[in-house]
């Protein structure tokens, strides 16, 4: 027997720290989308490691819908004052207010699909060519084929019958001018290799995620929480319910689930014997069987 | 199980990346299906949309094959194109599967997923024996250097569960296979994916066999011998210098290993400019690390300062690699748009290395259905693959692919396009 045995989660590091290091290498000015979600805290940890002990050698960009939980950016301005990292925020209100979109109407109003527009714009302003995002390829099945280092058009735009073939560990970030990359180091990791990972490096995340009392509504199955931008109508009964929330997205669309998981452990248990994939939380994929696809093709991550 | 020794286990867990490629009708996405379902990796909601899909489209069960295929085309013409890459586990691995399709014209698309596999599943349709497109698919896992094979004979239904008609097929199986080199292990196990025979639970209609299941033979195949811990690599990547007052003379080398271990030390020499020392220290963000060693990712500071930059290599001298300009290769060409020929020039990416390359010559062409060379027509075209020699702008530290699959691959890029045209492993 050899003893240089690496596990499962070893190798997903190493592979995205290699990842991270070719971003960093081959691109003039990459930048690394962070949310205040779980996977966005996952990457910029990987980022810290691969660079340690320098500082990251990119800039943190977050697009910032106006409709985020309060909670997920506390905990944003906390961590990168705390890793010493450079932050720009974009803001979907912004390009509302620019006229360049126009917000949805009706209850289910959400600024999902806006964000693309903030995001394609913050990405031409900060001069970024390549963007590290925390993209998954088991989230949902148009991801299944996402490449590692994705190409982009000079309008942002994903085609998926004209991708690059990857082999091995050689990425190609070769581009025209105007192309930029869209980069998910974390391709391969599943939403349990996440937590693992969390639990294994003892990450610290927003309390969002950790079983907790709040007031929500049901709607089209989904439990959201009462804000400012999420109301219950005449019909509808709201409840405080122990909840915590899988993904942490807009609170317009990001539902809660009933848990009492409220350390990283109980999470962990949960998401084992976890009967719907974390997207299935998100109301913005029941759309339509390719909402996603037809998302992505626009440039959303 | 108690949750701690459940979270304790899933810290522990190797990692197995598989590839299958099948065509329409062999049952592979079936077969994908058919582990995810069985081994209780799909959720509710997965479930609930393909079940109203397969409603929709008026199957008669649920059609297990919907799952895998992803984009909108492959929906609409029932056909898998790309790469899909899934992902489970059990408690005992984490799986990745490259999912491909499996006819010649996406031969390139085989390559990609073969690149990364440890293992492959050949898939047999039992009722047609060993055919054209299992001799090309177990020449892709052993071009592409794929250790374990394992030949599942498929829709062992529909040949009444016979064991004379495995066993027929396991001997046309091994006759064509003794001309490949590099599967040093090979497992034939019979299945029904349609039903789930052998798939994950031992089949009540199989009794004379007593190997193990698909999913077992996944969850216990020994891959540990699969990475090269012998000679030393190091491709530098990335040089980490953080001009802090704290870390003020820091140097440090990002990259991961390629092959052997490194130790604090250790004598190194500096490809390609030849310098020696000795590593100071292997960094990490938690502490000093005593040892590394493939695949991981790492950073290595020297005793003497040096110059060195992405794209060298960190050796020990007792076992050095190849250097030169003129290499032997074998190649699978990508391009639909262009063709290679001799004199064709590139960019080719060798680890974090890049140089300008050009055909010198083209040895041959492989028909991959016959494994007959073809030494009349000498152009490539997309999905060819056969043997050239390239002359490189400047000199490579390699090592034949045979003997490490970082080390000994590369890329061919097309200058104009920017595109990925080749996949190349040196001999």
């Amino acid at each position: 027997m050899n003893s240089y045995r690496v596990t499962h989660l070893k190798q997903l590091e190493s592979e995205a720290i290699f990842i991270l290091r070719e971003t960093a290498a081959q691109f003039e000015k990459p930048g690394l989308l962070f949310s205040g979600g779980k996977d966005s805290i996952v990457m910029a940890h990987l980022a810290r490691k691969a660079f340690w002990p320098a500082r990251l050698p990119f800039p943190l960009l977050h697009v910032d819908t106006g409709h985020n939980f309060p909670e997920t950016l506390e905990f944003r301005n906390h961590y990168v004052e705390e890793i010493n990292a450079d932050l720009t925020v974009a803001l979907v209100q912004d390009s509302i207010d620019q006229g360049k979109v126009v917000e949805e109407k009706g209850i289910n109003a959400s600024r999902n699909k806006l964000q693309t527009v903030t995001l394609l714009d913050a990405i031409e302003d900060c001069g970024f060519d390549a963007c590290l995002g925390g993209g998954r390829r088991d989230e949902e099945k148009a991801r299944a084929k996402e490449r590692f280092f994705s190409h982009r058009d000079d309008f942002g735009q994903w085609d998926p019958k004209n991708q690059r073939p990857e082999l091995w560990n050689i990425f190609n970030g070769r581009k025209h001018h105007g192309e930029h990359f869209r980069v998910f180091p974390l391709s391969n990791w599943t939403e349990m290799d996440v937590w693992q990972y969390l639990k294994l490096e003892n990450i610290e995340l927003p309390n969002l995620y950790f079983a907790h009392d709040r007031e929500v509504v049901k709607r089209n199955g989904t439990l959201l929480a009462i804000s400012d931008v999420v109301q219950a109508q005449a019909d509808e009964t709201t409840e405080t319910l122990q909840v915590r929330f899988r993904t942490i997205g807009d609170m317009t669309c990001t539902g809660a689930v009933e848990s009492d998981a409220d350390t990283l452990d109980k999470v962990i248990q949960e998401v084992a014997t976890a009967r719907q994939t974390e997207r299935g939380t998100r109301s913005d994929d029941k759309r339509s069987e390719t909402a996603m696809e037809d998302r992505k093709r626009e440039g959303y991550f | 199980m108690t949750e701690e020794t459940d979270t304790k286990g899933y810290l522990d867990m190797d990692l197995l990346r598989f590839t299958t490629a099948g065509s329409v009708d062999d049952g592979k996405s079936t077969l994908i299906g058919r582990l995810l379902y069985d081994s209780k990796n799909l959720f509710e909601d997965q479930l609930e949309a393909v079940e109203e899909s397969s409603r929709q489209r008026g199957d008669e069960n649920v059609n297990l094959a919907l799952l895998t295929d992803g984009l909108k085309a492959e929906r609409e013409q029932g056909i898998t194109i790309d790469v899909a890459y899934r992902y489970f586990a059990t408690p005992k691995r984490k799986f990745i599967i490259a999912d491909t399709p499996g006819h010649i014209q996406y031969t390139r698309n085989m390559v990609t997923g073969a690149s990364t596999a440890n293992l492959a599943i050949i898939l047999v349709d039992a009722r047609h024996g060993v055919i054209e497109q299992t001799c090309r698919h177990s020449f892709i896992a052993d071009l592409l250097r794929i250790r374990h094979v394992v030949v599942a004979v498929n829709k062992m239904d529909l040949v009444d569960h016979s064991e004379e008609v495995f066993n027929d097929i396991i001997s046309q199986f091994k006759e064509f296979a003794s001309r490949l080199d590099n599967i040093v292990d090979m497992t034939c196990i019979p299945i029904s994916a349609l039903n789930g025979d052998n798939v994950v639970d031992p089949s009540e209609n199989m009794p004379w066999y007593e190997g193990s299941t698909l999913l077992y033979h996944l969850e216990t195949v020994y891959i540990g011998s699969d990475q090269n811990h012998v000679e030393a690599r190091f491709p530098v990547q990335w040089v980490i210098r953080p001009h802090s007052e704290k870390y003020h003379d820091f140097r440090g080398y990002g990259g991961r290993v390629a092959g052997g271990v490194f130790k604090p030390g250790d004598d190194i020499v500096v490809q390609p400019s030849g310098f020696t020392s000795k590593i100071k220290s292997i960094e990490s963000m938690d502490g000093p690390l005593e040892e590394v060693y493939a695949p991981l990712s790492t950073t290595i500071t020297l005793e003497d300062e040096i110059d060195i930059s992405r794209g060298d290599m960190i050796i020990k001298a007792n076992n050095p690699p190849h250097k030169g300009q003129e290499i032997e290769a074998m190649i699978c060409w990508f391009s639909e748009v262009k063709n290679l020929s001799s004199r064709s020039k590139f960019v080719l990416r060798h680890t974090t290395k890049e140089v300008k390359a050009v055909v010198k010559e083209v040895r041959y062409k492989i028909n991959i259905n016959t494994l007959h060379k073809l030494e009349d027509d000498l152009e490539f075209k997309l999905n060819d693959i056969g043997r050239i020699c390239l002359r490189t702008s400047g000199p490579l530290f390699y090592d034949s692919y045979k003997k490490n699959r970082v080390t000994g691959s590369f890329i061919l890029i097309d200058e104009q396009s920017n595109e990925t045209v080749a996949a190349g492993m040196i001999l």
